[in-house]
């Protein structure tokens, strides 16, 4: 082996993994002015084109120093993209942007610096989930601090957010941080400033940046990824209202009964109590705990009787226009969108609800026969159909709108007389006595049978579709007692039930099930 | 007003001899036209040398202190034919358009322009859209060039070397009386790098004399017996002429290596990504030396076979780096090596793939297997780390289904969003229906969450895609038309086509005032005033001018209830004859950038400004995500439930939300649930809104104390 190239430096590599309209250029900007301000030459590509709009998208950098430079015929010849196995330093605006750059091959376990944000911004896949359709973040997270050299992985939107400012300024503050750059902390600021824009947010969003990537020691391998508690996604963690009127606690005896459940399923029914007691009285609690106690008899490990628990307070407490008018109007709500919209002491907020009350539940929320006759009567039904086409828009924040869903709310004594309870209440009563019958000789399926409940949700044709599935599953029982796995296939069912809105792929999941099954004989 | 202005950077086209460009390659290229005293420009938009367009609209000033004209064409083949004004004048002119849909629209005026030939430079400058990150059919530009015999610029991507490019096609163009094609790739418009400027250059013949004192030759013009000379004269006069200017102005490269025996043939665009290849297998050094003798073709058409024997002589083999198939290069090579009797191996297409983008991983693989088969002395190819290998592996295959692809969508708040939502609720009424889709931001239907069009056949095509669709049917296909498309050709390829045969298929024309895919350059039809263009040309106008007699125009998509009872009727009307909706609201993108300042200005200033949003109440949403089906918006998007008893995430709309209402509107038409609410907050508010804000906070807070008193904890 020959090499007649006396040893010079390379290229600095960067690559930049952004969504469109995130400011990912004007990171890149900002490298190329802070490189070229410092006696280095800078070349930056990126690929605008249409993935501008929301997709994802690379901006790649090479930085070169200019005394490396030997005569004036030879500029340095620098990459149009990263090639992997080649990348110094992968910056992602994103947790799953950092997951695509390890597919790319870009990061590398002997030379990347891994700068990520690791907040999620949900793909669409994601979003259109029928149930949760969410990635598991923690296994991106792994796979990121085991893919590169060294990783510097925080929150920077919830960063960015708090300094009022873009992730851009955070990613660059990281960048500084992390020490990878062979320019000081007083360059990248000067860059900024040169930069123009909005200076005074960028530098308090590139210092908070600089300061959570040096807090942790930048010169171990793998620092430890400081988590937003307690879920990823840190804008959400203060939801809670903070300054509500306080509100009448429901009474510890009654809490108390909670603690006679096994001790996984405590958190859970002390929950449906609070809902159930909140939905419409403390004697409907009880009511609640009543129907608990059977099946907790039947429990063996814990399992049946938390997701029953769950179940039932979610049954017993459907969205009625009772419930939502109730809670539209609730101080604790008013002031959760003041602080979900920014409202600031200056400014005025107005709150508008989208509904549409049909006649289907109008007639609900009547007494029994009345809401049945509406409902029976063709042309009663005709002319409330009629008044009821289009969705009404109510000011929640104007005494009208207000009043009107006081009203409606204050109907709530009515409600165990309503047409809606009476089907729900069978409906749930024949669901929970399934449950216990089933467990007594299938226990697992009946957690499963207990869990399928959860397909009943939502309102109108949400609702009416959910309660198809559910009673689709439910038809199926007698075959699934039959066989050994009935439980997996249950979940099965209850997944397939939960892939489109069309009920396609729990027909052809059920059509399949139903096919002659061709064991071998033992 | 497009998307990015580029009212800064353009100062530097006035920067004079000797000083230091630094900006993107598309700002560099419009500086070497004004130092080659170019007198006309003309284009059509797309990337990625939209901002080619743009860079032109604003500079439009130091353009005309020049004396340069610049033209925005209607479309592609307009662009070219703008180029007649060099047959017959020795006036330089250049435009640019997109590959490979762009030469396709082009080729009409392209073929006449090449066979008559040229006396004024005439250069056509491709924004080469192959690869990462494109949104065309993978074709190449190279076949256009040597049917039309075009002379074919491919420089290397740094700006001396595309700057260089541009004057020496103007000076091949005289030559050789041909017009000449200059291909950029997407990375190289976009590369930011320098070059030395030169002084701008007037030019010293105008179109004004030209139009004072017209010139015509017959025999320029494509009718015989002209047109067999042109092909004679092609042959005979023009590629000699171009074969002996690119040989002694050295447009091709040649860069010495001590490994003489063998070397490598490039595209001038592959040089960058063929050098770091030969880095990374410690065959070169970043400043440009190469063991590996290479022959950069700055010039990809003609081939010159002299310079080819040159390099080929003496070598055991050559390698050829050509993106792109079928591997015209290659096989030429080919071709004229036999002729020449010279027995190097030819290597390229067996070691580098046939199809799909040349990346750095790509080239540096095909170099190694190159170099390893002829000179396995020379590569010292340390066998990469297995540890990291497998630590890479692991590492991806453990998130193989954790990373979704994250295609382009509708923007926050688009106004095209709701158009899709109101044909999914028709149809949920009406069933499926044919739908033919056209290129712009409305293509996005086809992906989640409304997966909605069949195909689309070409930029103002989407009327033409459903032409067969006129047989005796109980649904009439649907066809889907931009403003952008409508006015480059879909007025008469899609409408005149549509009212002239007599169907009843549906048009639907998104008018959103801009060519918003491409960067939202304004069209005829824009309400934006354009200080140098004709705008607010109505689309309804034009449509009812070629015929069309059944035109709705609704002026606000957003709401859904109409689109949707719009839609409904003309798929069911029985009105013959097509049916045009014209849907009509302002791109946001556009919109906000326009308003936003504008808000935050009045707002400072003390006015009462009301800004609306939306949001979810996370109590009343049940996680089934039918909202977000229906609209894809990114601002609507997930949040893990507050809610212990439940699992689902809730819907949550983002402080990114524009308040354009669709979500409310979707939400009562749909009929799915009463979880949006819209919040309008009142900066500056008046007296009077206080005033009202005191009353009711005194009713409503009053009975809001009541309702806590009887409302139990709902969390401890």
């Amino acid at each position: 082996m020959n090499a007649p190239f006396p040893q010079r430096p390379r290229p600095i590599t960067i690559a930049i993994l952004a969504m469109g309209g995130e400011g990912g250029g004007v990171l890149a900007d900002w490298i190329v002015d802070l490189a070229e301000s410092n006696r280095y030459i800078a070349q930056l590509t990126s690929v605008p084109g249409v993935a501008q709009r929301t997709g994802a998208t690379i901006y790649y950098l090479e930085l070169y120093p200019r005394a490396g430079i030997t005569d004036a015929a030879h500029e340095p010849v620098l990459a149009l993209m990263p090639t992997p196995g080649d990348v110094d330093i992968v910056i992602a605006s994103e947790l799953m942007e950092a997951g695509r750059a390890i597919q790319r091959g870009l990061i590398t376990p002997d030379r990347t610096t891994l700068i990520a944000s690791i907040n999620r911004v949900f793909s669409m896949t994601e979003r259109i989930a029928m149930a949760d359709g969410r990635v598991d973040a923690e296994k991106l997270i792994e796979a990121c601090r085991s893919a590169a050299k060294t990783m510097h992985a925080f929150d920077m939107a919830a960063i960015a957010e708090a300094t009022g400012s873009v992730i851009s300024a955070v990613l660059f503050g990281a960048i500084a941080g992390a020490g990878v750059l062979p320019f000081p902390r007083q360059a990248f600021e000067g860059a900024i400033k040169r930069g123009g824009k909005g200076i005074a947010a960028s530098v308090a969003a590139f210092t908070a940046g600089f300061e959570a990537t040096t807090a942790g020691d930048a010169t171990v391998k793998t620092p430890a990824v400081t988590l937003p508690p307690p879920t990823l996604d840190g804008q959400d963690s203060d939801e809670t209202p903070t300054r509500a009127p306080p509100h009448k606690p429901v009474p510890a005896e009654l809490l108390e009964e909670a603690e006679k459940f096994p001790p996984a399923a405590r958190a859970i029914v002390r929950a449906g109590i609070e809902r159930t007691a909140d939905y419409q009285s403390l004697a409907y609690a009880r009511l609640y705990l009543d129907r608990l106690a059977p099946v907790a008899k039947a429990d063996s490990d814990g399992r049946l009787i938390t997701e029953t628990a769950r179940q039932l307070a979610l049954g017993m407490t459907y969205e009625d226009t009772i419930r939502v008018a109730e809670l539209k109007i609730r101080p604790s709500r008013f002031q959760r969108v003041r602080e979900e919209v920014r409202v600031n002491d200056g400014q005025i907020l107005e709150i508008a609800e989208f509904m549409h009350p049909r006649t289907q539940e109008i007639a609900d929320t009547l007494p029994a026969p009345l809401g049945r006759f509406i409902l029976h009567t063709g042309w009663m039904r005709g002319l409330i159909d009629r008044l009821t086409r289009k969705g009404r828009v109510v000011k929640t924040s104007s005494l009208r709108g207000f009043l009107l869903l006081y009203i409606v709310a204050s109907l709530k004594p009515l409600r165990p007389r309503s047409l809606r309870y009476e089907v729900e209440n069978a409906h749930l009563v024949e669901w929970l006595a399934t449950v216990q019958r089933i467990a007594a000789t299938h226990y697992d399926l009946a957690v499963e049978v207990a869990a399928a409940r959860n397909l009943v949700k939502g309102y109108g044709d949400t609702h009416e579709r959910g309660r198809r599935c559910f009673d689709a599953l439910i038809a199926m029982l007698p075959a699934l007692s039959q066989r050994p796995d009935g439980a997996a296939q249950l979940a099965a069912l209850r997944k397939a039930a939960n892939a489109d809105d069309t009920g396609a792929a729990l027909e052809a999941a059920i059509a399949k099930m139903k096919e002659p099954q061709l064991e071998p004989s033992s | 007003m497009a998307e990015r202005s580029f009212e800064q950077e353009v100062e530097k086209l006035k920067l004079g001899a000797g000083a230091e460009f630094r900006g993107e390659g598309i700002l560099a290229i419009t500086k070497a036209l004004l130092e080659s005293g170019v007198s006309y420009v003309a284009g059509y938009q797309g990337a990625p040398i939209s901002h080619l367009m743009d860079v032109l609209a604003d500079a439009n000033d130091i353009l005309a202190e020049l004396g340069v004209h610049f033209e925005n064409s209607a479309n592609e083949a307009t662009a070219a034919a703008t180029l007649a004004a060099s047959v017959n004048y020795p006036l330089r002119g250049a435009v640019t358009f997109k590959s490979i849909v762009g030469v396709n629209v082009a080729s009409d005026a392209l073929s006449n322009l090449a066979s008559g030939g040229v006396t004024g430079g005439a250069l056509i400058i491709i924004g080469e859209d192959y690869g990462e990150g494109s949104s065309i059919m993978q074709e190449r530009v190279h076949p256009f060039a040597m049917k039309s015999q075009i002379w074919l610029l491919d420089p290397r991507p740094n700006l001396p070397s595309i700057v260089n490019a541009v004057k020496q096609g103007f000076a091949l163009s005289e030559a050789t009386n041909t017009p000449v094609m200059l291909e950029v790739r997407i990375r190289a418009c976009h590369v930011h790098g320098r070059f030395e400027t030169k002084d701008n250059v007037r030019p010293s013949y105008t179109l004004r004399d030209a139009m004072e004192s017209p010139r015509r030759q017959t025999d320029r013009i494509v009718l015989p017996p002209a047109s067999y000379l042109h092909e004679k004269e092609k042959i005979e006069t023009r590629w000699p002429a171009a074969v002996k200017f690119i040989e002694d102005h050295k447009l091709n490269e040649f860069f010495d290596g001590d490994l003489t025996d063998i070397g490598i043939v490039l595209q001038g665009g592959m040089y960058n990504t063929t050098l770091r290849a030969l880095e990374l297998a410690g065959l070169a050094d970043s400043l440009g030396h190469s063991r590996v003798p290479l022959y950069v073709l700055n010039v990809t058409y003609p081939l010159i076979d002299r310079e080819l024997v040159r390099f080929a002589q003496g070598k055991r083999a050559i390698l050829i780096v050509e993106e792109g198939q079928p591997e015209f290069i290659e096989q030429a090579v080919n071709t004229i090596l036999r002729r020449a009797d010279i027995q190097t191996q030819i290597e390229g297409k067996g070691l580098l793939p046939m199809a799909g983008e040349y990346t750095g991983g790509v080239v540096r693989d095909g170099v190694k297997a190159f170099v390893r088969a002829w000179r396995p002395d020379a590569i010292s190819d340390a066998p990469p780390s297995n540890e990291g290998a497998v630590r890479i592996a692991a590492a991806a295959k453990a998130i193989e289904h954790n990373v979704h692809p994250r295609p382009p969508s509708f923007c926050t708040g688009c106004p095209e969003r709701p158009i899709f939502t109101a044909l999914k609720l028709v149809e949920r009424e009406l069933g499926a229906h044919h739908v033919s889709c056209d290129i712009g931001c409305h293509l996005f239907s086809i992906l989640p969450p409304f997966n909605i069009g069949a195909t689309t056949m070409g930029y103002g095509l989407g009327g033409a895609g459903a032409s067969a669709f006129n047989a005796k049917a109980d649904r009439r296909a649907i066809a889907f038309l931009g403003d952008g498309g409508f006015w480059h050709n879909g007025l008469t390829s899609s409408i005149g086509n549509a009212v002239f045969n007599k169907s009843d298929n549906v048009h639907v024309i998104v008018d959103n005032g801009y060519t918003s895919a491409t960067g939202g350059q304004d069209v005829l039809s824009s309400k934006a005033d354009n200080k140098i263009r004709s705008t607010h040309n109505s689309i309804e106008k034009a449509v009812r001018g070629v015929g069309v007699e059944w035109v709705r125009t609704i002026t606000h998509t957003y709401d859904v209830g109409q689109m949707r009872d719009t839609l409904r009727e003309a798929l069911t009307t029985k009105e013959k004859g097509p049916k045009v909706i014209v849907a009509q609201s302002e791109c946001m993108l556009n919109k906000q950038r326009r308003e936003r300042p504008l808000m935050v200005k009045a707002i400072k200033g003390g006015e009462r400004v009301v800004r609306e949003r939306f949001g979810v109440d996370p109590d009343t949403c049940t996680g089934d995500h039918s909202c977000i089906r229906l609209s894809g918006c990114p601002s609507l998007t997930v949040a893990p439930n507050p809610d212990p008893l439940r699992t689902e995430p809730v819907t949550k709309v983002i402080n990114s939300c524009v308040g354009c209402g669709l979500c409310g509107e979707v939400a009562h038409a749909a009929v799915l649930c009463p979880s949006f609410y819209r919040a309008s907050i009142i900066n500056n508010p008046s007296r009077w809104d206080h005033l009202k804000a005191r009353l009711r906070n005194a009713v409503i807070g009053f009975l809001q104390r009541r309702i806590a008193a009887r409302q139990f904890a709902a969390a401890a």
